[in-house]
C-alpha cells in the first residue's frame, strides 16, 4: 500500500460492497479440461464497452456490481464509467451519467444507486483493477472459488496506470431490456432429445439464478426419448435439460462438464442479455438454423 | 466421428470410446484458433476464441479421426503441421503419477461389504491396476479415473456428505477420484492422500490431466 502512495498509483477503497460486487475481466479460458471454467464478466459487451470508454488495455479488470448499492472512495484521482445494468450514481453528491466517463477525484465517494434495468452494472476504472491474477485472470469464479473473494467493506483495490489519452467520450449504450426478452438460440449437441426442438413456451426467471446458471420456471419440455448421457463438455450459454424438464442456462461460472442433454446454445449476444435478466422477468426462445 | 453443434464458438466431437477421445486431445488443442478442449467419456468439446475460426476447425477434425483407432495408423487428410504432431504420443499421456494412499476411509467397510472383498482385498484391487484420467469437471483439479478393477464398482452413497476432506480418495460407479479440496460429495471414501492435486500457482496447476496414468500405492498412516 505504501508503494502505491509513493508512486501516486490510484487506489479504491470499498465503503459498501452492495449485495454482491465481484472483480471480473475476460476470464481464464483454456483450463476447462482440469475443471476450471472460463468465468469472467457475465455481460461481456457491457464490460468491454466500459474498458474501451476509458482507453483501458483489453482484459483490464472491472467491478461487476449486482443490483447496485456499491459505494467506493478514491484515494487518488482517477476516471471511471458505468455500463450494463442501468443505475443512477453520484460522485460527491453530484449525478454522473450512465455510459459516460467521469472523474473521481482523490477523497471523493462514488455512490451507485439501485439497478433499475438489468441486474449487473460494470464499474470500469482507468487502468483497471490490479488484484493478483489466478491462472492468468483476475475474475472471481463463484463455483470454483478462484480469483479474489467478493468485495467487502474496507477492501483497498490498487488500480493500473490510466491510458494517456482516450478518444471516445460517450458511447451509444442501450440499457438492458425490461419485460419479455427473446433469446436467440443455436442448435445444441442434443437438440434431438427434445420432443419439440423449437424450445416452446414462455418462461420466468427463477430467483435462485446466478453466475453458474439461470433457472427458468414454466411448463416443462418433454423429452423425445429417455435414456442417460455420459458426461460431456458444456459451454457458456448452453441450455441444459434436467429430468424435471425445466431448462437451466449456463452462465460464465458453469461446471465444465454435465450429464444432462444440452438442447440449445445461446448466441453470444443472447448470453449478454441473459446476464441482465431479473428474477421474475419473462423469457422466450427464438431458434435459428445452424 | 460425429460433429455435433454447440453454439457459435464450439463443436462437440462424438467418438466411439474414451481411448479415441484421449488420443485426440493434444492434437486438437494445437489447432489454430482453438481456445479450449474438454474431454468427456465419449466426446471432445472443442471451443474456438473467435466464431470465424470454427468452420476451419470443423473441417480439419474428420481427418484426425484415425488417431483414435487402436492401430493409430490411419493417415490424416492433408499434411497440416498441427495434425502431424499428434502422431507422437503426448508426454502427458505417457506419464504415470504415483499417488500414495492411507487406506482408512470411513466407507472402507461398506465398500468391502458391497464388493464382497475383504478390506485387504479391496486395497489390493485399488492398487493392483493402473487407472487413467478420463475427464475432469466436478471441481478444479478433480479427475474421473477409469480402467480400474471392475470388482470395485460401487454406487454413490445414498446421502452425500456435506464435507469431504481434502485429499479423500473415493469410488463411485466405475470411477475412482481424489477430492482436490474440501467440498460436499457423495463418493464412497476409502482413503486419503497428502498429494496436492491442484495449485493454481504451480505449473501445471492440476496433477491429474486427461490421459494421465495413476498408480495408487498403499501407505501406512
Amino acid at each position: 500500500m505504501a508503494d502505491h502512495v509513493a508512486t501516486g498509483m490510484a487506489e479504491l477503497v470499498v465503503v459498501t460492497p452492495g449485495a454482491l460486487t465481484l472483480v471480473q475481466d475476460r476470464g481464464r479460458p483454456g483450463y476447462a479440461a482440469i475443471g476450471v471454467s472460463a468465468s469472467g464478466a457475465f455481460d461481456v459487451r457491457a464490460y468491454e464497452t466500459g474498458g474501451r470508454l476509458l482507453g483501458n488495455p483489453e482484459g483490464a479488470a472491472a467491478l461487476e456490481v449486482l443490483l447496485g448499492g456499491l459505494v467506493v472512495r478514491a484515494r487518488a484521482s482517477t476516471r471511471a464509467v458505468l455500463t450494463g445494468g442501468l443505475v443512477q450514481a453520484r460522485v460527491a453528491g453530484r449525478p454522473v451519467g450512465y455510459g459516460e466517463p467521469f472523474p473521481l477525484l482523490a477523497g471523493e465517494e462514488l455512490r451507485v444507486g439501485q439497478c433499475s434495468r438489468g441486474i449487473r452494472t460494470y464499474l470500469s476504472l482507468a487502468g483497471g483493477v490490479l488484484v493478483r491474477p489466478v491462472l492468468g485472470s483476475r475474475a472471481t469464479d463463484t463455483l470454483s472459488t478462484l480469483g479474489p473473494p467478493p468485495l467487502a467493506a474496507g477492501d483497498v483495490l490498487p488500480l493500473g496506470r490510466p491510458a494517456d489519452a482516450t478518444t471516445v467520450v460517450v458511447a451509444p449504450l442501450t440499457p438492458p431490456p425490461d419485460g419479455l426478452v427473446t433469446l436467440d438460440v443455436l442448435p445444441g449437441p442434443r437438440s434431438d432429445w427434445l420432443a419439440d426442438p423449437q424450445l416452446p413456451g414462455d418462461w420466468t426467471v427463477a430467483p435462485d439464478s446466478n453466475r453458474v446458471g439461470v433457472r427458468l420456471l414454466g411448463d416443462a419440455w418433454s423429452r423425445a426419448h429417455a435414456g442417460e448421457l455420459a458426461s460431456e463438455g458444456v459451454v457458456r450459454g448452453a441450455i441444459q435439460l434436467p429430468p424435471d424438464g425445466r431448462p437451466v442456462i449456463f452462465g460464465p461460472d458453469h461446471p465444465t462438464t454435465g450429464g444432462y442433454p444440452v438442447v440449445g446454445v445461446l448466441t453470444d449476444q443472447a448470453c449478454d442479455l441473459l446476464a441482465q435478466l431479473r428474477p421474475g422477468q419473462r423469457v422466450r426462445f427464438r431458434t435459428s438454423g445452424k | 466421428m460425429r460433429l455435433l453443434p454447440s453454439g457459435e464458438r464450439a463443436v462437440l466431437v462424438e467418438l466411439g470410446s474414451l481411448e479415441e477421445v484421449l488420443a485426440l486431445v493434444d492434437a486438437v488443442r494445437r489447432l489454430a484458433g482453438v481456445e479450449d478442449v474438454v474431454p468427456g467419456e465419449r466426446t471432445l468439446l472443442v471451443t474456438v476464441a473467435k466464431a470465424g475460426d470454427l468452420q476451419a476447425v470443423r473441417q480439419l477434425l474428420p481427418g484426425m479421426a484415425g488417431f483414435g483407432r487402436p492401430d493409430g495408423l490411419a493417415a490424416p487428410r492433408g499434411d497440416d503441421n498441427a495434425i502431424q504432431t499428434a502422431k507422437t504420443p503426448s508426454s502427458r499421456a505417457a506419464q504415470t503419477l504415483v499417488v500414495p494412499v492411507v487406506y482408512d476411509g470411513p466407507d472402507l467397510d461398506d465398500v468391502a461389504a458391497h464388493t464382497g472383498l475383504s478390506v485387504a482385498g479391496l486395497v489390493a484391487a485399488h492398487t493392483g491396476t493402473p487407472w487413467r484420467v478420463a475427464f475432469g469437471g466436478f471441481a478444479p483439479g478433480f479427475a474421473y479415473l477409469v480402467g480400474g478393477d471392475p470388482r470395485l464398482e460401487v454406487p454413490r452413497r445414498p446421502e452425500p456428505r456435506a464435507t469431504v476432506p481434502t485429499g479423500s480418495v473415493g469410488l463411485a460407479g466405475r470411477y475412482s477420484g481424489v477430492y482436490p479440496r474440501s467440498s460436499p460429495g457423495g463418493w464412497q471414501l476409502i482413503g486419503r492422500t497428502d498429494l496436492v492435486l491442484f495449485d493454481p500457482d504451480r505449473e501445471p496447476p492440476a496433477l491429474l490431466q486427461p490421459g494421465t496414468t495413476v498408480q495408487f500405492v498403499a501407505h501406512d498412516g
